[in-house]
């Protein structure tokens, strides 16, 4: 594994704002980005000759509304590049009483359906997401199960089921 | 003895019913509806070991349109529910269901957002058939109790 700790550093230097925190914790490295520059960030990273991340390993949500007291949601986006095989870690913080945040999938389009999933288990919204709809509930589903304020055996209104008893009429 | 003297030695008489019903109850056409553990103690009843082709119920159908008995083997999540469901529908009349596990029945240890509490919930059940997954012996007797409730009904009432 290439050393990536050049990387936190150049990108530092070309986006100042957006770089709130550069960690490295066990040869990995973390960044923190502010929520306006995610998609400006995710471009110079995914076309940097240097960088290269051509592949978005992973992307989910984080609730973070319970941990202290922030009132906090997270987006973490894990990126790899096959070329120079290195990785790094995005965490975008956003309020939880307004998760909204850009849609990286003009950058990687297998974004589509990770985002889809933080929609339906978080409620975060993509903004420019082409099919922001939930992907592993069922439409008319009430609540976002993964949300620390829905309960542990959260049970869905009648009216879901009703849809299904009934069948075809 | 009554009419059957009249008619020769190679008439037999008895009533539309029995008839009815021992070919319903003989030549169930499962609809294998597995979706999780459940599925794999089902492919094994049909298999040699088992065979429950000695009851008759061996030609599963994975069309809904040739079957008349569903066997719905696991977790049913709300994402699955209309789809259980519109495969139920699809099934011509008449048809049996039986709900295979714990998870089919109660909703099992997934007591949780997204699993329906049993396909009860959904669809009529005729047997609920416990167990975690119950073995092949368990469904054969759900099959045959299948049977029985088959052998009870009457054309009349179709």
């Amino acid at each position: 594994m290439a050393d990536v700790s050049a990387i936190g550093k150049k990108l530092k230097k070309k986006f100042p704002n957006a770089v709130t925190k550069v960690k490295t914790f066990r040869g990995e490295l973390t960044i923190s980005i502010d929520k306006d520059y995610i998609e400006r960030v995710a471009k110079f990273l995914c076309g940097d000759k240097a960088s290269n991340f051509d592949y978005l390993s992973d992307l989910c949500g984080v609730d973070k509304s319970r941990l202290g007291s922030s009132n906090t949601f997270e987006v973490v986006y894990h990126l790899y590049s096959l070329k120079k095989n290195h990785r790094v870690r995005l965490k975008v913080e956003i309020p939880a009483s307004n998760p909204i945040i850009d849609t990286v999938t003009n950058v990687w389009k297998t974004a589509d359906w990770h985002e889809r999933e933080a929609y339906d288990m978080f409620g975060i919204i993509f903004e420019g997401h082409p099919n922001l709809k939930r992907i592993l509930t069922p439409e008319g589903f009430e609540g976002y199960p993964l949300r620390k304020d829905y309960p542990l055996k959260g049970r869905q209104p009648d009216s879901l089921r009703e849809v299904y008893r009934k069948g075809k009429e | 003895m009554g009419i059957e003297t009249a008619f020769g030695d190679n008439i037999l008489t008895t009533s539309l019913d029995k008839v009815v019903n021992w070919s319903r109850k003989n030549a169930l056409w499962p609809m294998p509806f597995g979706l999780a553990c459940c599925a794999i103690e089902m492919m094994s009843t049909v298999a040699a070991r088992y065979d429950l082709a000695r009851f008759g119920a061996e030609v599963f159908r994975f069309s809904p349109r040739q079957s008349d008995l569903m066997i719905v083997a696991g977790t049913v999540t709300y994402k699955m529910a209309a789809v259980t469901r519109k495969i139920y529908d699809q099934m011509p009349e008449p048809k049996w269901v039986i709900a295979m596990g714990s998870c089919a029945s109660s909703g099992g240890i997934f007591d949780t957002y997204a699993t329906v509490q049993g396909v009860g919930e959904i669809i009529p059940v005729d047997i609920y058939l416990p167990g975690c997954p119950p073995r092949p012996e368990a469904l054969i007797h759900a099959v045959m109790e299948i049977q029985k409730k088959i052998d009870k009904e009457s054309v009349l009432d179709d």
